[in-house]
């Protein structure tokens, strides 16, 4: 190898792989008030009957919804935002159209994503981690904020904070 | 002396993946040869190290490592670059090439089996020992000429390669069938790779930890050549078993070893590999703030 080598190896870098993660970035916004999102949500739709049939065999573990928000955190927040409420690339996952969703329609999207939209598929992760991450997906939903409404009456519903505290 | 240069792009490498500061739970494979099915997230750059150990009968031992950038360009496109380099005790510590990979997803969503389309440019010296893909009728006699004289041939190949993997009850199975043609006028040469691995636990544990079960993946991944064109078949080929063991941090972090033996006389008695990978979230988004010039 010489200096030409190296100097094609710049070339290789500036020429390809800067400009690809340029495009990928600048094509994905996805933000819970763009027309993408609506496309990404319409894709829970496409599940087929029997993916919506399956019943979530953690529903009622009790570590579920714990180690779903680890999981959360660490594949998921980066594009849907730390709280769910949606980020540049994702959209957010406390949206009716998520929270109304049968849990086997939302482990459905997990194993296959949406390629061409961005989606990753998580099929890596094992089937457990993947109803993990759903038990937690539908714990954003309404029955928290029913119970502040309870607690502390009508008001303007608020993302809630995910973080962990770090053992 | 040569062990000392040895080091050198051990602690570069260390120091620049420690300095960025935005990371993501990973959960990679095991493999250093076989690839699975699953590709990059979007926007995200893993940076990996690799080192290979390997022992040479009637010559040096060599450390050979290769230097990987990974990147999530689309959900259904990584396409990494790596950078080549050895070191042959008693010898030199030398660069020795660079190669361009990209793997293709064609198919949209999960199947019983799903292909994956790989294509990757080389161009590198014949002094290169990374051991990356067992193809043709590569030999471990090949290792035994100088740096200095083997470094002189240079090559160009394209690398092509189907790879068919499932996953089943947390166990990932693959196999990847190998085609590769150098652009100087000689045959195409065939090769394989086989792998299996399943991580210790497949619920993730609700509290944080680095030594929960979940984060060890373990397998076994078996490789080699399959002749040219001309010479198909087993003859005069080289073949390695390897276990194969990868440890996720939850920083980010992955950590791979792996104990490899020769099957045959052509083969190299022992391979130990060992790789060191960071995962970078949204590294993508950085670059695209300074193209779009705004925070």
């Amino acid at each position: 190898m010489n200096i030409r080598g190296l100097g094609f190896t710049t070339l290789l870098i500036c020429s390809v792989i800067l400009p690809a993660m340029a495009t990928q970035q600048l094509c994905s916004t996805a933000s819970p008030q763009n027309p993408k999102a609506e496309s990404v949500y319409s894709e829970i739709g496409k599940a087929p009957e029997k993916a919506r049939a399956k019943r979530n065999p953690l529903e009622k573990d009790p570590d579920a919804i714990a180690a779903g928000r680890i999981l959360f955190e660490q594949r998921c927040a980066e594009c849907h935002g730390h709280n769910a409420e949606g980020g540049k690339k994702g959209p957010g996952l406390r949206a009716p159209e998520i929270q109304n969703a049968e849990p086997g329609a939302i482990f459905w999207i997990l194993t296959n994503g949406v390629v061409r939209k961005g989606m990753p598929v998580w099929a890596k992760l094992p089937e457990p981690q993947r109803w993990q991450l759903v038990s937690f997906l539908k714990s954003l939903g309404a029955t928290p904020a029913k119970t502040e409404t309870l607690l502390s009456g009508p008001r303007q519903p608020q993302p809630r904070d995910l973080s962990l505290p770090h053992h | 002396m040569t062990f000392l240069k040895a080091l050198v792009p051990v602690l570069v490498v260390f120091f620049t993946i420690t300095s960025f500061p935005a990371i993501s739970g990973a959960q990679e494979n095991p493999y250093f040869v076989a690839y699975d099915h699953y590709l990059e997230e979007p926007g995200n750059l893993e940076i990996e190290f690799f080192s290979t150990f390997g022992t040479q009968r009637q010559g040096n031992d060599f450390q050979a490592y290769w230097m990987e950038f990974e990147y999530g360009a689309k959900a259904w496109w990584t396409t990494e670059f790596y950078l080549d380099g050895q070191t042959t005790f008693g010898d030199s510590t030398i660069f020795t090439g660079i190669r361009w990979e990209n793997r293709l997803r064609p198919f949209k969503q999960e199947h019983f089996i799903n292909p994956l389309l790989y294509v990757e440019y080389e161009h590198k010296s014949g002094a290169d020992k990374i051991l990356k893909e067992g193809e043709g009728h590569d030999l471990e006699a090949d290792f035994l000429t100088p740096n200095a004289v083997a470094r002189r041939k240079i090559s160009n190949e394209m690398e092509l390669k189907l790879i068919l993997s499932t996953t089943r009850k947390g166990w990932n199975f693959t196999e990847n069938t190998l085609a590769a043609k150098n652009f100087s006028n000689l045959p195409w040469e065939f090769g394989y790779a086989l792998g299996a691995s399943r991580p210790l636990a497949l619920k993730a544990s609700a509290r944080r930890c680095s030594f929960c079960p979940q984060n060890f993946i373990a397998g076994a991944e078996m490789y080699g050549g399959l002749g040219d064109r001309y010479h198909f078949g087993l003859h005069d080929t080289s073949h390695y078993a390897a276990a194969v063991m990868g440890w996720n941090f939850p920083s980010g972090w992955t950590l791979r070893i792996s104990p490899g033996f020769g099957l045959n006389e052509n083969s190299h008695q022992f391979l130990l590999r060992w790789g060191l990978s960071r995962e970078i979230s949204g590294f993508g988004s950085m670059i695209g703030r300074l193209f779009r010039g705004r925070p």
